[in-house]
């Protein structure tokens, strides 16, 4: 589809959350205490906030729950039933203001989630939601997207980009066939975009990720990732903080009879993740399991998935208590 | 909902055979006739077998995919899900999802000897295309089954290994390590490399076909390389650990390889070129 853009003033984007909330469940970021940025569902306009540099947590969560039951069942010995999971009661549901690098995400969630087998209960998800996309005009030493071929207003994974502009306006793109019904349904809202200066920030390219995925193709038995992992504690923040990470787990839980299959987030960095029954571990240290993670995401997701698995949002160096730093180590990666 | 690719077929428990002290074999037949009638999968494939409120587990599907109506698959108590099932008796409901992972060729082996080399608890995912092949032996020319287990009674599928060896052209080695043999035991007594070095099979027009512990892999492998097997007519498969068992779940790769989707079966060429990571 062919981009269209208008101007959205300030004092309208109140009235388009208010309509677009009339039927559909709104998630948007919200402050939270501890100086925490959060996405909550439905809040009132007046606590959305617009000038947040990150949330604390990504938005994975309204297309990849960490938690999604996946059947139910009653367990009868010889007379055992499976219900399915009512995909139709998935709400329809409208990201609003979630940054460039976590709208991104959805995207290399899908090369996960959509090749080969589709998971509908992911796809099912997707197609029930509206991103309205909020550009960058604030970023701190952890952003990296222009490193990973991103940029503060990059329009991946959006429906509906808004782009601040220095009058406290918004420049709305409106980037797919959702957001187009958006401008149609609320027409009123939005004018002609008249070439209105727009205020973004700018990010420092700090690797190169092509370089990256070269190197890494001779890097498996490099001392590079024993060195740089001995600080690590496999608490797996990284992962749960990831908007792109979803390795999942698999695990039955009943009661008395009745029970439930769920899938939900795991992460590479922990030791028990590849344990075999035997006991034996193919990635028995912490050192093989930060390799893993590296790797999946510049080196085998672009050869398997034809995407990179990493957005550049900076999450997992922000939440590290070890203060490793993923960009840093790239970086030092290329000249390895 | 159309296509849950969680959602496992019910089965039913048609038949339960000991093996030995801690593994058994399952005949699962499918509880919704029209799911039988739909169902195929081809040699060397997995599944995931569930048990409700436990969980669920990979192993292979240990039957032929010649023999209709039912699949076998055969596993060793040793976790959470493996413990549930051994508990379980005839008539009692499980879950199964697959077939996963890709298949042993046994199309590019028609015309070609095959040597089947398994030890211990690695017979199961051997057996299905040894029964496959037996199935359609006239597309193949000599077949010789090399087995060792630990002791006599660690050995599986005994009444299988009886018929393969009243069969008049099918050579069958079996054999027990040094102190596991049994006043009449009448197979061989060492370890499956030096039993294997002394059989001296011809590598003329012959694929290997080897599954086993890693120790077992890893002095086995020698002998073949000197009997003149190449690398890419040696075929064995990969056992990592998995959830999904179709490309999503991320703990089965070995580097860029998913053993769920790209494996199970591989040949030696294949595994040399992929990290030690298994």
């Amino acid at each position: 589809m062919e981009t269209t853009s208008k101007t959205i003033r300030k004092h309208s984007l109140e009235k388009l959350y208010a309509s677009l909330a009339e039927n559909r469940k709104m998630y948007a970021p919200v402050a939270e205490a501890d100086n925490r940025i959060g996405y909550k569902y439905n809040p009132d306009f007046s606590e959305v906030i617009f000038d947040h540099i990150q949330s604390t947590l990504s938005v994975k969560n309204v297309v990849f729950p960490r938690v999604e039951n996946v059947i139910f069942y009653t367990n009868n010995k010889n007379d055992s039933t499976v219900t399915d999971v009512d995909l139709n009661k998935i709400p329809e549901v409208v990201l609003w203001g979630a940054h460039p690098c976590d709208t991104a995400a959805y995207d290399v969630l899908r090369s996960i989630f959509c090749w080969d087998t589709k998971d509908e209960f992911f796809a099912k998800r997707l197609e029930k939601l509206v991103v309205i996309g909020l550009a960058c005009h604030k970023s701190d030493a952890h952003c990296f997207c222009t490193s990973v071929g991103l940029s503060p207003d990059s329009t991946k994974g959006s429906d509906i980009l808004l782009v601040p502009l220095t009058n406290g306006d918004y420049k709305a793109e409106i980037l797919t066939e959702k957001g187009n019904r958006i401008l149609t349904d609320f027409s009123g809202l939005f004018e002609p975009y008249q070439d209105e200066e727009t205020k973004l920030t700018h990010v420092e390219q700090q690797f190169d990720h092509k370089q990256v995925t070269q190197h890494l193709k001779e890097a498996f038995e490099n001392p590079f990732w024993v060195e740089n992992s001995l600080r690590c504690i496999g608490c797996g923040a990284c992962a749960y903080v990831c908007p792109t990470c979803a390795c999942f787990d698999i695990q039955d839980e009943a009661k008395g009879k009745n029970g439930k299959r769920y899938r939900s987030w795991d992460s590479c960095g922990f030791g028990l993740f590849t344990l075999h029954t035997s006991g034996h571990n193919p990635r028995e240290v912490q050192s093989q399991r930060w390799r893993q993670r590296i790797l999946h995401k510049f080196s085998y997701m672009p050869e398997r998935n034809a995407s990179l698995g990493c957005v550049g949002c900076g999450r997992c160096s922000r939440a590290c208590p070890v203060d490793m730093n993923i960009a840093e180590q790239l970086q030092a990666l290329q000249s390895i | 909902m159309c296509n849950n690719i969680y959602k496992p077929y019910l089965m039913q428990i048609d038949q339960i055979i000991d093996e030995t002290s801690d593994a058994k074999t399952f005949r699962l037949k499918f509880k919704n006739p029209e799911e039988a009638e739909k169902f195929t999968f081809k040699a060397g494939q997995f599944g995931e077998y569930s048990v409700f409120g436990e969980g669920e587990s990979t192993f292979c599907i240990a039957s032929s995919p010649t023999r209709k109506d039912y699949i076998e698959c055969t596993f060793r108590k040793a976790g959470r899900v493996t413990n549930a099932l051994a508990n379980m008796e005839v008539g009692d409901t499980l879950g199964f999802r697959g077939p996963y992972g890709n298949t042993f060729p046994i199309e590019e082996w028609e015309g070609k000897n095959l040597l089947y080399i398994a030890g211990g608890i690695a017979l199961p995912p051997m057996r299905c295309v040894i029964w496959n092949t037996i199935d359609l032996r006239h597309k193949y020319k000599d077949i010789t089954i090399v087995y060792g287990a630990r002791s006599v009674a660690d050995l599986v599928y005994k009444h299988e290994l009886k018929a393969w060896e009243e069969m008049p052209d099918i050579r069958l080695i079996t054999t027990v390590d040094p102190g596991g043999q049994t006043p009449d035991w009448k197979g061989e007594i060492g370890f499956v490399p030096m039993v294997l070095e002394k059989a001296a099979p011809s590598s003329e027009n012959t694929v290997a076909i080897l599954c086993g512990p890693p120790v077992m892999i890893k002095f086995t492998m020698p002998v073949l390389k000197k009997l003149g097997f190449k690398d890419k007519d040696i075929f064995t498969t990969l056992e990592n650990r998995m959830k999904c068992g179709f490309g999503k779940c991320g703990r089965c790769n070995v580097g860029k390889v998913f053993v769920c989707k790209d494996g199970p079966v591989f040949t030696n060429e294949q595994l040399l070129s992929m990290p030690m990571e298994y």
